[in-house]
């Protein structure tokens, strides 16, 4: 049956004991290692605290003071998600963390980086005030210089907090955990001078 | 109308950000103190020693 056939591949692929390891090499002790795992730590609470918004709505994060409190949490986690991730990702790049087949664990991160751009903007543009109008009208010809102005409209309260609330979380969340799946199966990259000794590079 | 300042008001983030202009490159005060700031934390995660933790049996 193909379930079996799916169940096999995936225990196959991603052992339970890879999955949730209870033991990580040496090199991992450094607090460089530690930005991926903030950089979900912030996601989580940029999910939560966004959940909250929606239910809500616009009314309640401009008028009441918890609607502002939540809606500044909601920033404050935004800010240090992308602050984490960019230092995280600046360690992965003199790690040269594609290294040992791990080209994959990358390339979902970069592309995590740049969906994570576009739905922070969208959440720039769903304020409902003076300052998303601001950016949305500044957006407009960045993204007619780019080609793909025909497809948005900034300027459309629902069309971006679709965008924003749906559509792109979906996505970061599932390339999120494909990217953690991939480094999970292939092992946090050791540093260059590891890569050396031999056997240094399985974990 | 508030009845107490709160610790954000050190900063006043209710007008527009100063600006640096340096040849073509124009960046606010804010944004390159972030970059600034994840430059330092880069730096400090490299240097600073991480915790041991006492090995299991």
């Amino acid at each position: 049956m193909w379930t079996t056939k799916v169940r096999e591949r995936a225990v196959r692929e991603m052992p339970p004991e890879k999955l949730l390891p209870d033991r990580q090499p040496s090199y991992v002790s450094s607090w460089i290692y530690v930005f991926g795992v903030v950089t979900i730590a912030a996601f989580v609470v940029v999910i939560a605290s966004g959940v909250v918004l929606g239910m809500k709505g616009p009314e309640w994060w401009h008028l009441t003071g918890l609607g502002h409190f939540v809606n500044s949490m909601h920033l404050w986690a935004v800010e240090i998600f992308f602050f984490a991730m960019v230092v995280h990702l600046w360690g992965k790049f003199f790690m040269g963390a594609w290294r040992g087949g791990r080209g994959r664990t990358w390339v979902t991160g970069a592309v995590t980086f740049l969906v994570a751009i576009g739905a922070a903007f969208t959440g720039y543009v769903s304020q409902q005030n003076f300052d998303s109008q601001w950016i949305a009208f500044e957006a407009k010809d960045g993204l007619n210089a780019v080609g793909i102005g025909s497809f948005f409209n900034v300027a459309n309260f629902g069309q971006m907090y679709t965008w924003h609330v749906i559509l792109l979380p979906t996505v970061v969340v599932l390339l999120i955990v494909g990217h953690v799946l991939l480094v999970r199966r292939a092992g946090v990259v050791p540093p260059y001078a590891a890569r050396l000794a031999k056997g240094a590079d399985d974990e | 109308m508030r009845a107490s300042i709160p610790l954000g008001a050190i900063f006043d983030l209710n007008g527009p950000a100063e600006y640096v202009s340096w040849h073509f490159i124009q960046i606010s005060v804010p944004n390159l103190v972030v970059i600034a700031l994840m430059i330092v934390v880069f730096v400090a995660a490299l240097l600073i020693p991480f915790p041991k933790r006492e090995r299991e049996p």
